[in-house]
């Protein structure tokens, strides 16, 4: 009976079962370790043209403007609030009043169509979010939106996956801060963190774990 | 004398007298004649006609069960005529179903073979490769169920980026786990046992196209002494590991219904009377497609009338079992638990709306398999073909009457509600039948139905031939 297959086969077999092998592993890791959480799938660090090239650097970080100078409802309601067009013009119908550069600005002003931005921070929608817990019971802005203050253009730097808000609401005395410095952008926690972050969890009756991880918190 | 002494008797009071040894096949077969005329069923020149018949009519409704899957995707479970309070209905039913069918084919590799029942032998590849298609026909429905199934990968353990695990409590989560291993050794165990008859297939094919496929499939088997002594130790562990999942697998299915609340599911006895119930539908779908398929590949010196007549034993055994369950839960809801939940769930049972099902349910698996105590009945493959459909259509009534009726009527009256199933509730079971027989009929075609390597153990002569040189032997086997 003649041979059906060569002698390289026997080398191609045993190749194929380590190969099969490495690559299951490593089509597992990629699936549901690997690709989900890389920026590229996040969408973290992606910089997104805007209207006009708004920088938060310039706004927050040289000029000092407070959050809620534009973001109004932030400390109110679940939504942090864009600002109309009007608060745009409060400065720079003066300032700058001519540059090109702020030509859809003014246009908007003019015609009474609000500037469409593009959304960086997208929830999705089976989520219930709201700014004004988060704000009132010590969250920093900067906690989960990053250094506002150093970003020209703004980017999403926290993944928003399920996994990175659970890891603040099953301990929430990592990131809890004075009411006072939530908005302060180069606050930076002190040594005793988490000695604080249990006083204040107290101090302002941030409930427990049980309750924040609870399905329903969060989807309603 | 003392008592300890009183107790030593020499005499035996039991005598062992060695049981009715039922042969594997008709007398008269060689090495040569088992090898030629199993192959022969896949290896000859034509297909027969019947066979392309009957893959169209099954593919036909395995479309129809693609058509529905579809629909469900894009549309939701509300295309199925579950909605509160029947949460579950066909779906469930009809995964049970499945996944009870299978229970033969492990019962008869695993537990027969470490039993040393020899005339498991014809009959283990056909019902081991019954259970792999009826798992996967199971799997389809819970599947399908959660009505988004491409995060079905929620159900495992995996580093998700949600952070959260499967709710380890829930017995649905224990049924992701037994179904899985259930299957994954299932398929295991099927592939090493045809790897001796795939080398076979490869030697004895004509054309080099066809050798080259079982060739690979086969993995280079020579049948050296080496790889039988390997592969024996292979499949003793595997049946080690297969024995706990007959058990297992099923009793974890009932306790979907057991760990609830719901009257006629929270009961103690649900684990062993599923099982039984598993067994007992198995060995009912085996005896539904051996019966056929033996006649018209013309196995019948193989699968002989002692397999016919020892699986319809298995089934009256079993049969008495549920029998002896179904006569237990009456008793337990009526007079046994007080609980007026409980009480008012057998009688409706048996006098509510869906009493028809109920009583027929007792028709067909508790009046009709007392037929099988005769032998005459049970060497009747015609009739035996029909009480084994009976018994089919009785156990998937049975776990329809255990989901529906306990659901439809629970503790709130104002909530009750009545299941009917809808057209595509109807095209998804018809086109799991229709799958599980496409699939079974690709393999009656492609693959050796009965394992030749392990039937030639069995021939006379092998064991009056004294001791051959081992070697020359499994050569021999192996061709």
């Amino acid at each position: 009976m003649p041979q059906i297959f060569k002698k390289s086969t026997n080398a191609i077999a045993r190749a194929s079962i380590i190969g099969s092998g490495a690559i299951s592993v490593l089509a597992i890791y990629m699936i549901f370790i690997g690709i989900p959480r890389s920026s590229y799938w996040n969408q973290t660090d992606l910089i997104k043209t805007q209207p006009v090239q708004f920088s938060h650097k310039h706004h927050v970080g040289d000029d000092g403007i407070d959050c809620r100078y534009c973001h109004t409802s932030v400390e109110t309601s679940a939504s942090a609030g864009m600002p109309p067009t009007k608060t745009c013009m409060n400065c720079h119908s003066q300032l700058w009043a001519t540059t090109t550069y702020l030509e859809p600005v003014r246009e908007s002003w003019k015609t009474g169509i609000p500037i469409k931005w593009t959304r960086i921070h997208d929830l999705p929608d089976y989520v219930y979010f709201n700014h004004s817990i988060h704000i009132n019971k010590g969250v920093g802005c900067a906690t989960c939106h990053g250094r506002i203050d150093q970003m020209p253009l703004v980017t999403q730097v926290a993944s928003l996956q399920m996994e990175w808000c659970l890891q603040c609401h099953r301990a929430p005395e990592q990131y809890l801060r004075p009411r006072s410095q939530v908005f302060n952008m180069a606050y930076t926690p002190p040594a005793n963190q988490l000695e604080l972050g249990r006083k204040l969890k107290k101090e302002y009756h941030v409930l427990g774990s049980d309750v924040l991880t609870s399905c329903s918190t969060c989807h309603r | 004398m003392s008592a300890y002494e009183q107790t030593i008797d020499t005499t035996p009071s039991l005598i062992i007298t060695e049981p009715e040894k039922v042969p594997t096949m008709t007398p008269g077969q060689t090495l040569e004649s088992i090898s030629l005329k199993i192959s022969e069923v896949v290896l000859r020149a034509g297909t027969p006609r019947w066979w392309f018949g009957a893959l169209l009519v099954s593919s036909a409704f395995a479309v129809g069960l693609l058509f529905a899957l579809t629909v469900l995707v894009f549309k939701g479970i509300g295309i199925w005529g579950n909605n509160q309070p029947v949460g579950w209905a066909w779906d469930i039913t009809n995964f049970v179903w499945w996944i009870g069918i299978g229970h033969a084919g492990t019962l008869i590799s695993a537990i027969l073979l470490l039993l040393k029942q020899e005339w498991r032998t014809s009959i283990s590849r056909f019902s081991e490769t019954m259970t792999i298609f009826a798992v996967v026909c199971a799997g389809l429905f819970p599947l399908f169920h959660t009505g988004r199934p491409w995060v079905a990968y929620w159900l495992f353990p995996l580093p998700n980026t949600m952070g959260v695990w499967p709710q380890f409590r829930s017995p649905l989560v224990w049924d992701v786990f037994a179904v899985s291993t259930y299957f994954t050794l299932s398929v295991v165990f099927w592939y090493i046992g045809l790897i001796p008859d795939l080398s076979t297939m490869r030697d004895r094919a004509k054309s080099l196209f066809v050798k080259k496929i079982y060739g690979m499939v086969a993995m280079g088997w020579r049948g050296s002494t080496r790889h039988w002594s390997r592969y024996e130790t292979a499949c003793l562990l595997l049946a080690g590991l297969c024995t706990p999942l007959v058990v297992s697998v099923h009793s974890v299915v009932s306790m979907d219904f057991a760990v609830g609340i719901v009257p006629g599911w929270h009961t103690t006895i649900f684990p062993p009377y599923f099982v039984a119930g598993a067994v007992y539908s198995g060995f009912a779908m085996v005896l539904t497609l051996v019966i056929p398929a033996r006649k018209l590949f013309h196995l019948e010196d193989f699968i002989t009338m002692k397999h016919i007549d020892s699986m319809g034993k298995v089934m009256l055994t079993t049969g008495l079992i549920v029998a002896y369950a179904y006569t237990f839960e009456p008793f337990f809801g009526l007079v046994y638990s007080g609980n007026r939940y409980e009480k008012f769930l057998i009688l409706n049972r048996a006098f509510g709306p869906y009493a028809p099902f109920y009583w027929t349910l007792i028709l067909c698996n508790v009046i009709t398999p007392q037929f099988l105590w005769w032998r005459k009945i049970r060497n009747n493959t015609v009739v035996l073909f029909m009480l084994s459909i009976v018994v089919n259509i009785g156990m998937w009534l049975e776990r329809f009457v255990i989901i529906a009726i306990s659901l439809h009527r629970d503790f709130l009256p104002s909530s009750w509600g009545y299941f009917k199933p809808t057209i595509f509730d109807i095209l998804t079971f018809s086109g799991t039948l229709g799958l599980f027989m496409t699939l079974m009929l690709l393999f009656l075609r492609g693959m050796p139905s009965i394992p030749m390597f392990e039937l030639k153990t069995s021939l006379p002569q092998v064991h009056l031939a004294g001791h051959p040189a081992q070697g020359d032997f499994e050569q021999e086997v192996a061709s």
